[in-house]
């Protein structure tokens, strides 16, 4: 039972990682409804730019992680600019093409030389790894701190979604384009306002996850974004707690699947579930049909 | 009308200019000394570049030593990066046999890349000896020969054998757990290795896990192992992974003796984490062999570091092509790969009187080194049977 309960603990620590990521795709894809596959290689950049500023420059961990939201905030907005605007009413299969674009030029930009280079880099641990015996359970500071992170994150963004006004201007983008601009919308705005925000969620997720799996190099973001997307899927995409829900039931699959049945199956049925939810519940877990987006 | 003469005109210069370059790199310089070009393929980026830079030094010296000469040829050689990715290698292999024409090939490193370039350099009829592939899959395709490749090294087999053989005779040791990448030949083959050998010895396989090369998260597999708290934790992976799953294993209370084999061979391995494990490899620079501590002495005055396995095997490796060209006097690959197949008794660091078995493998002993007090410390050397 204690072995069992030490897994789930493995699959809620994986889960609120990939919650992490998820939750800035599934905003995005919210308010855009675009599925952009450059969130992941923007995860990979914040965890490279924090790498910097905490293990390199040597600034204090809080300064490193807002330096690193910041410059994905400018990145997610100049992304936007450049790869999505232009195609904004051209059919989504262009703009969709565009974000994988994006994703492979964010992966071998970075590899050159002179940007972050091709090699792993080992992430020091900027503070000291503390483990708590709770009922035989082995719980540590990093699986607390990000914990702590994804639900500010996720109350954050209700507030921000359903208590302000930019909220409100996205949720009517979310709806309509053209009515939002009659009502007095500055549609151009809140989307860069929406990739900002998600793109700064997924540097600091980038962060974390660069802590407590001190590893990074450029193609870092590939398995964990494609992981974040099938758990926005699962959840349903477009909506906020369905991606944290998802997200955590991802770990739970992941970690049970390697526990239990066998490791080589982990992607295979992590990937699986994604087929299924799409063939059987296109609109995710907590989704329906007719339910208003964000 | 203007514009298109001159872009035809500049066209023809270039072209010109193009086809005199190219003659020129033909045959014989205008000395009249041939020329020989020799390709060597490497990981000189990536996540396992400090062992393409360690083989490029080795190489280097290798060439430098020989006066950039064998026999009656003037050795030109060509470098290519293959980032420990098979398909750049085999972009990259493509290219030197080609584009540069070369005759013969020093690499790769890696199993991953060794494999689908040696089929290539076999096809095309270029000798391609590596330093330190370790896979058989290297010089032997579906139970055929590869004619034209060969190696310094000892294969997947001897190492997860000796690995074996040294943890239940030396270690007294009876239990082990394997993790290892599916999607890699050398770490498969290793794995494979270990586990019917130390079967066969008499011990216990407790766990056997896969995962992916991507994978950061270990910890579902590691609890499982934890509770079967082996004696052995077998990592046959490279030094970035294995650091990166020896923390974690820690993290999760395993106290199992980490072995793996010569992919840990790194400075950037994780030498606190790993603090106590023992790997198997080809050379250790305390060996007490002239030989060996000759070419120590040689590599720290030229480069002001201790030499690795890669550059030793790439060296060994370099010095066995070098032999085989003066012994055949020619470019023809056919002659070289005959001369170097009939290699007798030609000492090399990583082993005395080396030749050749029928698959291209040199027979030699497997170096024992054991990570302590934050460095690689020689402990024996295994003979494989």
């Amino acid at each position: 039972m204690e072995h069992f309960l030490e897994q789930v603990l493995n699959g809620f620590q994986l889960g609120l990682m990939y919650a992490l990521i998820a939750l800035g795709y599934t905003m995005v894809y919210g308010v855009v409804q675009l599925i952009n596959f450059a969130h992941g290689d923007v995860f990979m950049v914040g965890a490279f730019l924090g790498y910097f500023g905490f293990a390199v420059w040597g600034l204090p961990l809080p300064l490193a992680i807002l330096l690193a939201m910041a410059s994905c905030a400018l990145l997610g907005v100049i992304i936007e600019r450049i790869a999505y605007r232009p195609l904004r009413y051209a059919p989504k299969i262009a703009a969709l093409i565009s974000a994988i674009g994006v994703s492979l030029f964010l992966e071998y930009f970075s590899s050159l030389k002179f940007v972050f280079g091709p090699n792993y880099r080992v992430v020091p641990r900027p503070f000291p790894e503390i483990q708590w015996k709770i009922a035989g359970l082995t719980v540590t500071n990093i699986q607390v701190i990000v914990f702590v992170v994804v639900l500010i994150m996720l109350i954050l963004l209700q507030i921000l979604i359903y208590r302000t006004k930019t909220g409100m201007a996205m949720r009517t983008v979310a709806v309509d384009h053209n009515a939002a601009r009659l009502m007095g919308v500055n549609v151009d705005t809140t989307i860069s306002i929406t990739f900002a925000i998600g793109s700064a969620f997924a540097a600091l997720g980038g962060v974390l996850y660069a802590i407590a799996y001190p590893q990074i190099h450029p193609f870092m973001g590939i398995m964990p974004g494609l992981k974040a997307f099938t758990a926005a899927v699962l959840g349903g995409i477009g909506i906020i707690p369905g991606a944290v829900l998802g997200a955590l039931i991802m770990g739970q699959v992941e970690t049970l699947t390697s526990a239990y049945i066998s490791s080589q199956m982990r992607d295979a049925i992590a990937f699986a579930i994604l087929i299924l939810v799409l063939l059987f519940r296109p609109t995710g877990l907590l989704g329906r049909t007719e339910t208003e987006k964000v | 009308m203007h514009r298109k003469v001159w872009i035809a005109l500049i066209v023809a210069l270039l072209s010109v200019t193009l086809i005199m370059t190219g003659c020129g790199n033909q045959g014989n310089t205008s000395s009249g000394e041939k020329v020989i070009k020799i390709g060597f393929i490497a990981p000189l980026t990536g996540d396992v570049k400090t062992f393409g830079e360690s083989a490029q030094k080795g190489f280097d010296l290798a060439l430098e030593q020989a006066g950039y000469k064998a026999g009656d040829f003037k050795i030109e050689p060509v470098k290519a990066d293959d980032r420990n990715d098979a398909t750049e290698a085999v972009n990259v292999a493509t290219k030197l046999i080609t584009q540069d024409g070369v005759k013969a090939i020093v690499g790769s490193l890696t199993s991953l890349t060794t494999i689908p370039i040696s089929k290539f350099a076999n096809d095309n009829k270029v000798v391609l000896i590596t330093g330190t592939a370790t896979s058989p899959k290297v010089t032997v395709d579906d139970g055929k020969r590869k004619e034209y490749v060969f190696r310094a090294c000892f294969i997947d087999p001897t190492q997860g054998t000796v690995a074996a053989k040294f943890a239940l005779e030396e270690l007294k040791l009876k239990t082990a757990a394997i993790l290892y990448d599916q999607g890699n030949d050398y770490t498969i083959g290793l794995a494979n290795n270990f586990k019917e050998a130390f079967t066969a010895g008499g011990g216990k396989i407790l766990a056997m896990e896969a995962y992916a090369k991507n994978d950061t998260d270990f910890s579902a597999v590691l609890t499982n192992i934890a509770e079967k708290n082996p004696d052995i934790l077998y990592l046959p992976d490279y030094y970035q992974k294995v650091s990166l799953i020896g923390k974690q294993a820690r993290d999760k209370g395993i106290k199992a003796v980490f072995i793996g084999g010569d992919g840990w061979d790194s400075t950037d391995l994780d030498y606190k984490t790993m603090e106590g494990g023992y790997f198997t490899n080809h050379y250790s620079a305390q060996d007490p062999r002239p030989e060996v501590q000759n070419w120590v002495k040689q590599y720290k005055e030229k480069y002001g570091q201790e030499p690795d396995a890669f550059a030793t095997l790439t060296y060994d490796a370099t010095r066995l092509l070098l032999n085989a060209i003066e012994t055949a006097n020619s470019d023809d690959p056919a002659k070289i790969k005959e001369a170097l197949q009939n290699t007798k008794d030609f000492s090399i660091v990583s082993g005395e009187k080396v030749s050749f078995d029928e698959n291209g493998n040199p027979i030699k002993p497997v170096t024992i080194l054991k990570i302590e007090g934050g460095k690689q410390k020689y402990v024996t050397s295994i003979k494989p049977n």
